[in-house]
């Protein structure tokens, strides 16, 4: 199999000890060009993945920080080819940065999967987590990744048991996203002994890097859930960083803001022993 | 396509109506909703559940409804014979308790104590509300900012039943938010919450079993027509908002290639305005609240917000077995707009001493062209699922009185 820049980020963190940083920030909020800013000042402070924030009118599993994030992106006019030639852009200057598209099935499936999949090659994306597109309805979006290097990132829970966990991975690839609580995203936050078996149980089922998100927005946090899994996911405390930006104005801030963030959760998740 | 199936045996074990149902939901609801399906199918084989389904049917809700034969509408026409299946008898006024039974005591079966639901003119609110009071179960309802405003009585009816409202502000306060925000509160209490969708729409086993809580209604009228004239209807129709009404009339039938079924969508201010909710006719295939179905939706695949004078109709979305059956030409789906709907709202309270809801209203405005499609002595039965007490505030305002 030929290795991908996912993998590659995962066998890079593994040579260093250290978990990866995963850094959610909504595409178009609050506008497209802060949040190209903003995705340089993340990778440039440490974040080693960058999932794409895809805005949808009606988010389902996301709580009230990226819903809002949501409705001030989609005001701003920002659709699927926005995002998807804001990858491009990225990745036109960074080779090596994992780029996630994360977001809802619709407007996927408005252009097609085929259609899309094309699209997110030649734009540079590796990769998308869609989180209404569970194992028993991503096979035609599997089917159209065939063709490129595009991996199905899938969601595990904490309810996930051994026999769901297995319909999970197979057919998973990238790797596996733990979502540490029964809830929304920007919720309330685990305690990590509570996850360590979960974790462990993906790991081995999927054979997969396993990072784990939902809830997590400290240094401290950080540091606790990166000695059990591979990776954190931070969404919510970065896309608060442009809530503030759209708020004052100053939209600048933004990419200051997250990238003060980053550094802050790289740096402490670096530091733990594994 | 797999047409080896009969009609009604549709979905298949994917949850699929043809290519549309399914189970579109995050991960963390897969196992909630893999579990329904499991102790539905247990319940639905068990003859303890539907004895005592029947039992509150007869007793509680008033089961069976009378097919009535509305005589004067009939005379007004001059052609067909014209019958309403008076499910605006029921307790609470209209079919959403049909499904609120089932699903509750399904849930009390299954050891949830507390229920969710979410609602938009608060109809479905209310049938929750009620058959949570009667089953000492505790009950959440979600409904959108506006819609508080705007259906005031029936929030107090629900508080009267011990209900709590949530009022939900996110996305823009309209009941496709609410019902997101009744699977956001799903998904964080998963242990002793269950989730009473209102119609025959959401992930699967939901467009399932909703249907045969509501085939009640198709199984009775079906009995009930043959009885008083000795044959079936040459047409059936309802109205459809998500469509589980229609879909209970519908169902019984399917397999009766020789009765035409039809379906009546709101259209609003007219479907070329922009303005309507007319998913099957003027909307695309997509994905939303667990199903593949028709939606209201731009360009970029965003969902639009519908409108209809109706509140219980202005969904953006379409039970999926509507879209299958529509697709596959089993039934055919007619629009129409607001003031038409008052129109038949006005003609059947003068010509039938009925007040209907808005909803069926909507049917009621088509049934002359629906006269149309059978022979001038054709049987035909229209489901008046609502009765429109609870409408007369707003079509006293559309009407211009003062009240």
């Amino acid at each position: 199999m030929p290795t991908s820049r996912i993998s590659d980020r995962f066998a890079l963190a593994k040579s260093e000890n250290r978990a990866v940083l995963v850094a959610y920030l909504m595409i178009g909020d609050p506008d497209l060009e802060t949040s190209y800013q903003a995705m340089c000042a993340l990778r440039d402070n440490g974040a080693d993945l960058i999932e794409m924030g895809l805005p949808f009118t009606d988010p389902m599993a996301d709580g009230l920080a990226i819903q809002r994030a949501g409705q001030r992106s989609l005001k701003a006019g920002t659709e699927l080819q926005h995002v998807l030639q804001l990858a491009a852009r990225f990745r036109a200057e960074d080779k090596q940065t994992p780029l996630i598209l994360m977001g809802y099935a619709n407007p996927i499936h408005k252009i097609g999967y085929e259609t899309f999949a094309a699209q997110a090659a030649a734009s540079g994306l590796d990769g998308t987590i869609i989180v209404d597109l569970p194992p028993e309805e991503d096979a035609p979006l599997r089917a159209a990744y065939l063709a490129y290097d595009l991996s199905v990132i899938r969601l595990a829970t904490p309810t996930t048991d051994e026999t769901r966990m297995q319909t999970v991975a197979d057919g998973a690839s990238g790797f596996l996203y733990y979502v540490a609580v029964t809830g929304v995203t920007g919720g309330q936050s685990a305690d990590p002994e509570s996850l360590k078996a979960g974790i462990e149980m993906a790991r081995r089922i999927s054979g997969l890097p396993v990072c784990v998100g939902f809830g997590i927005r400290t240094a401290d946090q950080a540091r606790a859930m990166a000695g059990l899994a591979d990776g954190i996911v931070v969404g919510s405390a970065f896309v608060e960083e442009a809530a503030k930006a759209a708020e004052t104005g100053r939209f600048n801030a933004a990419s200051q803001g997250m990238g003060e963030l980053a550094k802050e959760l790289s740096m402490a998740i670096c530091t733990i022993s594994r | 396509m797999n047409r080896n199936n009969t009609w009604a045996s549709w979905p298949d074990e994917a949850g699929r109506f043809g290519d549309f149902g399914g189970r579109y939901v995050a991960e963390t609801l897969m196992p909630l909703i893999l579990d329904l399906e499991t102790e539905y199918s247990k319940a639905k084989a068990d003859p303890g559940f539907n004895a005592l389904m029947d039992d509150f049917w007869t007793h509680y809700v008033g089961r069976p409804s009378p097919l009535y034969f509305a005589e004067r509408l009939t005379e007004h026409y001059g052609r067909g014979r014209i019958y309403f299946k008076r499910d605006e008898l029921n307790h609470t006024g209209a079919h959403k308790i049909n499904n609120c039974l089932g699903q509750l005591l399904l849930a009390k079966r299954m050891g949830k104590t507390r229920i969710i639901a979410e609602t938009g003119a608060g109809q479905h609110g209310v049938a929750t509300a009620t058959v949570c009071a009667r089953l000492g179960l505790s009950c959440v309802v979600f409904m959108g900012a506006t819609d508080v405003e705007r259906q005031k009585p029936n929030v107090f009816r629900m508080k009267l039943l011990g209900a709590e409202i949530i009022p939900v502000t996110s996305g823009r306060g309209t009941l496709k938010d609410a019902m997101n925000e009744a699977l956001r509160d799903w998904v964080t209490h998963i242990e002793e919450t269950f989730y009473c969708i209102g119609t025959a729409a959401g992930p699967h086993p939901y467009p399932q079993m909703v249907r045969d809580f509501q085939s009640v209604i198709g199984r009775e009228a079906r009995a009930q027509i043959l009885d008083r004239e000795g044959r079936l209807p040459d047409a059936i129709m309802a109205c459809i908002g998500g469509g589980s009404n229609a879909i209970g009339l519908f169902h019984p039938f399917l397999e009766d290639e020789t009765v035409q079924l039809i379906g009546v969508e709101a259209a609003g201010h007219g479907l070329d305005s922009g303005a309507h909710a007319a998913a099957l006719s003027g909307g695309a295939p997509g994905i939303l609240h667990g199903n593949k179905t028709y939606l209201l939706q731009d360009e970029a695949g965003q969902i639009l917000d519908a409108h209809s004078i109706s509140a219980g109709l202005d969904y953006p979305g379409i039970g999926p077995e509507h879209a299958f059956l529509r697709d596959m030409g089993r039934a055919e789906y007619l629009t129409c707009k607001d003031e038409e709907a008052l129109e038949a709202f006005q003609l059947c309270a003068r010509l039938e001493g009925i007040l209907p809801a808005l909803e069926p209203a909507h049917a009621l405005a088509r049934l002359p062209d629906v006269l149309d499609k059978i022979p001038a002595d054709g049987l035909m039965i229209m489901n008046l699922c609502g009765r429109g007490d609870k409408d007369v505030f707003s079509v006293a305002e559309h009407l211009g009185v003062k009240l």
